[in-house]
Parts: C-alpha cells; structure tokens; sequence
C-alpha cells in the first residue's frame, strides 16, 4: 500500500504538482490499481527472459550520413517561448 | 453516397459520376448536422478539405488516380497533419499545430485521399470510453446514453454515423477493436511494426500501432495497403514487403482452422454478447472452416502486466511534455522545477496523471525487479501462450468486449473495473500479434456486438479474407443506427 507520504514523492519525480485534495485521490485510485496488478507477485517465472519488444528484430544499421536538415524554424514556431533560436525558460543558475 | 463503402465511391469516382468535391461537401454537411451532438470530431477545416478535394479531381481528370483518391478519410487526432492541430484529446496539445506530417498522414496523401477532420479520443489513447478527452465524450451513435468506447471513439463513431467513410486510429490494449465493436463497424490493429508510427504522438512505445476502421472488411484492405509498409524513420517498422489484401479477399475460409479459446469463453462473457459470437463462428464454419478449441492459460495476467508497462512506457513518453519546447505551458511559478510541476498538473487529466504515476512508482529503485521485470517476464507467457495456440488453428476468434457499450458515465469513478473490461483485447497487443473486430449482432438493448479475429504474426491478409467471407454471407456490417442512414 502507498502511503500518502509515498504518493506525495511519486507525483514530484513524475513532476505533477498535486493539491491535498488530489493527493488523496490519488492515493485510493493509484492503490487500487497496485492491487489489481499484484496477481503478477504469485506468478513463477524463473528462468524466464523478460520480453521487452514483440518484434525482437535486432536494430537496423543504417549509412553514417547526414538525413535530416535544419527545421529549427518550424519547430521554434510552435513552442511557448524563443528568442534567437533558443529556447526559453527560467534562470536555472544564478 | 454517405453510406457507400470505399470500394464503391471509388469506382463512382473513377467513372466521373461523382466529383470529390461533392463527396467531401456531402460528408462535411453530415457533419454540420450530427456532430454537434455526437462530438466525433475535434478538428474540422472546411476550406483545406475542399481544396484537397479540388486537387484530387483534377487528378482523377489527368488520370492516374489511386483506389482512395478523392475519398475522404478522417484521422485519429493523434497523427500529426501539417499545418493542422493535433490535440491528442488534451489540454496539454490543444493549441499545438503540427509541423510535419506523420509517415500515415503521407501516405494518404499520396494516394490523393482528402484529409476530412480530426476525430475526437481518450486523452492521449489512455481510456476504453473516450470519456477521457479534454473535448468532452463521444457519444455512440447507436444510443446517444452509450459511450462509443475508446480510445478510438471519434473515429468509430464517425464512421458509424456515416460521417466519414472511413478512418485511422490506434490500438495499444484494444483502441480500436474495442469502440469498432461498440459501434458496429470494423476495426484492423495490424501487426506490431506493419505501419509506421512516425509522427503518431507515443503512449507505449513496444504496443501502440496504427489501423483504421470502415464499414468492411474490403475497405480495410483498402486501408491497410495505404497505411502499411516499410518506413525507416520508424526503427520498429518491419522491411518486409505487404501482401496485396484486396487480392486476397477472395480466399474464402474453407480448410481453414479457427482457435476458439476456452478461457474466453467463461463466466466473465455476457451471455447476450457470447450467443452472437457463437453463431458467427458456426456460420464460419458452414461456410468451410474448421472449429478448435484452444488454451491461452496466461490470459487472465494480461490485464495486470498492461498496466505495468503500459503506464511504465507512458510515463517515460510523455516526459517530453514539459511546457519548453511545444505544448501548454503553466503562467506563475517561482523556477524550472516549478513550471514542469505546474505546467503538468494543468496539462494532463485525471486519467493520464494516474498512469503517468503508476508508471514512474514502478520503474522506480526498489520496485523495478517487482513489478517492471516480472510484467515483461509475464508477457512472454502471454506470447508463448499465441505460439502454441497457433500451432493448431489459423486464426483464434471470440469476443472483443465482455459487453456491449456501456452507459456514458457508468465507469468513471472506477478506473480499474474499466481496465479489466479489456481483458480479450490486452493479450493481442502484449504478444504484437494483428486483430481486428467485425460486428455479427446485437445485444437485447440494441447495441452493437463485434467479432475478434486474431491472426499469427503478418497474417492481415488471411484474417481479411475470413471476414470478407463472413460479410458476403451476412448483412451485419451494413446496418446503420436509426438516424444516420
């Protein structure tokens, strides 16, 4: 079972802020989910490779050449804040 | 003609008896008129349709057309369209135009077929009611107090109304068997790797993959032979050639083999949705096939290994929306930390934020190896449990739902008891495997019940052909909700 404590951590490492009242929300729904999920606990699977990708196909190698040309305008146009080709956000380092 | 298939609107179109441009008028006046109430769509640009459809006549005129071109397709608003919004269904995408478009969108667009809207969805995919979108619920065409199911609900229910001809979705746990068979019509989740999700906005990366949905299994031909194929800017996408599925429609199921599971086949199945799925497959097998049964023992852990590494895979796409380089981004913080944290909180809904939290709880330290490792360590039970299964039949059929479509609202406060309503379609995307859904009758309230084929791995084509045969030998697929004709 998560604790309130342990829901108030999840939601800053998966940077959600989360009110009182959502916490407790959450604290239900998501400890409702984990039950249903803890059917997997009693399975055994000894020696059994964990399967990542359905396709298992090993990645394909392509030439070292360059295929994508500069898009910065277009893809400047659609964020919340630029300013000579770079983006913007709040001072980090003082 | 805004009930005619692909097929046929594009010999009227080949024949000139019919110009795009009215074709496209036609479906966008449907629209004008049903959609206020049915919500399918969230995008809709008259002008840039009509000039698609402009271009794919003068096309047509030069000749060179392709079966689709000048057909109007709606789109599932998670493929991005240049110079058209894609919203995914939430706040956080609501103003964001895409710059490019997705390997699906061009490949339409190459076969000259007319972009008709965005259809409505569960914020990014995540939902089986479409209650979930930032842009209100769908509602089902059938019964307007009916969810159209999700995440794929626009796009079903538009092509249940008769709204668009056809459409794309996804399908990453049954997004697209699952609301086609809500709403009557048919629904292809191809093969993990046949079509390219280059520019298709990433829920779970190892079981999302790109399909459509029509009114018939030819259609879904048509379709898939547009969708599919290799795409190197996809590095899952398969470099294997695609079979000609409208040539192979014509099979037909004698000698074939159908699987029937056993464990679908229990006391979880409604009866009234189990007595319409047996006569489809008796009627199968009148018409030639073999009837198995099978086993697929690991069933009942699908359902919680998904929603491990379903949330586990979100959590990790959907960190890029963090109001820096496109998106919503949140007014009012005091640094970096805090606009990520507020932008998110804002950006998301409820049901994303549980999962985006599920996902990071267990890739965490110290829960990894529990819930992450052993969920992947299940799946491959759960895909073994496929391989054996067709070691001895050729295609495994049943539900594709426990229910018909539920009441709008009837799930909402219990999220768990919604997921555990995917049961028969979660398995299919664990092992990457193709299904689909066709509709083969009704429940005793009048809404729609839909078939599950399910093919081996690259088997789109037998699985076509299988209800291709089924539809020549019934009308359920040509019924229309009272309303829409």
């Amino acid at each position: 079972m998560l604790s309130r404590d342990q829901v108030l951590k999840i939601a800053r490492l998966a940077r959600i802020e989360v009110g009182p009242d959502e916490a407790l929300h959450l604290e239900r729904e998501l400890n409702g989910i984990l039950a249903m999920v803890e059917r997997m606990a009693r399975v055994d699977t000894r020696g059994v490779e964990p399967m990542a990708h359905p396709g298992e196909m090993s990645q394909r190698l392509r030439e070292d050449r360059v295929t994508e040309h500069d898009r910065r305008a277009e893809y400047q146009a659609v964020a919340p804040a630029v300013e000579d080709g770079l983006y913007l956000v709040p001072k980090v380092i003082e | 003609m805004a009930r005619a298939t692909l097929a046929q609107l594009g010999r009227e179109l080949a024949a000139k008896r019919l110009s795009s441009v009215e074709l496209t008028r036609e479906h966008l006046a449907r629209i004008e008129r049903h959609d206020a109430r049915l919500n399918a769509f969230i995008t809709v640009d008259p002008d840039k349709s009509l000039a698609q459809a402009r271009a794919a006549d003068a096309r047509i005129a030069a000749g060179g057309a392709h079966p689709l071109t000048g057909i109007p397709i709606a789109h599932k608003d998670l493929f991005c369209a240049a110079g058209w919004r894609t919203t995914c269904g939430s706040r956080m995408l609501a103003d964001f135009v895409a710059p490019y478009d997705a390997h699906v969108i061009e490949r339409f667009h190459a076969a000259g077929a007319v972009l008709l809207g965005k259809t409505n969805m569960d914020e990014f995919a995540m939902g089986s009611s479409n209650e979930t979108s930032h842009f209100g619920p769908v509602r089902n065409p059938w019964d307007a107090n009916a969810v159209p199911g999700g995440s794929s609900g626009g796009s079903a229910a538009a092509v249940a109304a008769g709204l668009a001809p056809a459409a794309t979705g996804t399908d990453t746990g049954g997004s697209i068997r699952q609301p086609a068979s809500f709403t009557g019509v048919c629904g292809l989740r191809p093969t993990y790797g046949r079509v390219s999700r280059y520019g298709m906005v990433a829920f779970a990366s190892s079981l999302d993959q790109g399909g459509a949905l029509a009114t018939t299994a030819e259609d879904l031909a048509l379709m898939l032979g547009v969708m599919g194929g290799h795409d190197p800017r996809d590095s899952t996408s398969a470099e294997r050639p695609q079979d000609d599925y409208a040539l192979a429609l014509g099979r037909g199921v004698k000698g074939l083999t159908i699987g029937k599971p056993r464990q679908w086949f229990s006391k979880d199945l409604d009866a009234a949705v189990a007595r319409p799925i047996l006569a489809a497959i008796e009627r199968l097998q009148a018409l030639g096939a073999k009837v198995v049964e099978v086993d697929l023992p690991n069933q009942d852990l699908a359902v919680p290994v998904y929603y491990v590494i379903a949330p586990a895979e979100a959590s990790s796409n959907l960190s890029r929306y963090d109001g820096v380089r496109y998106g919503h981004r949140a007014e009012g913080y005091a640094d970096l930390a805090g606009m990520y944290a507020k932008t998110r909180a804002e950006g998301f809904g409820a049901e994303v934020k549980r999962r985006v939290m599920i996902g990071t709880y267990v890739l965490s330290h110290g829960y990894y190896d529990a819930y992450y490792l052993q969920a992947q360590r299940i799946r491959r039970l759960i895909a073994r449990d496929f391989t054996e299964a067709f070691a001895k039949c050729d295609l495994i059929m049943g539900p594709a739902a426990p229910s018909a479509a539920f009441d709008l609202g009837a799930r909402k406060d219990d999220p768990v008891q919604m997921y555990l309503d995917d049961l028969y379609t979660i398995p299919i995307n664990l092992a990457g495997l193709p299904g689909m859904s066709i509709p083969c009758g009704f429940d005793a309230r009048g809404r729609p019940v839909g078939l599950q084929i399910v093919g081996n791995y690259w088997d789109e084509a037998r699985m076509l052909a299988a209800a291709h045969a089924f539809q020549q030998a019934t009308d359920w697929h040509s019924r229309t909700p009272p309303g829409f004709e």
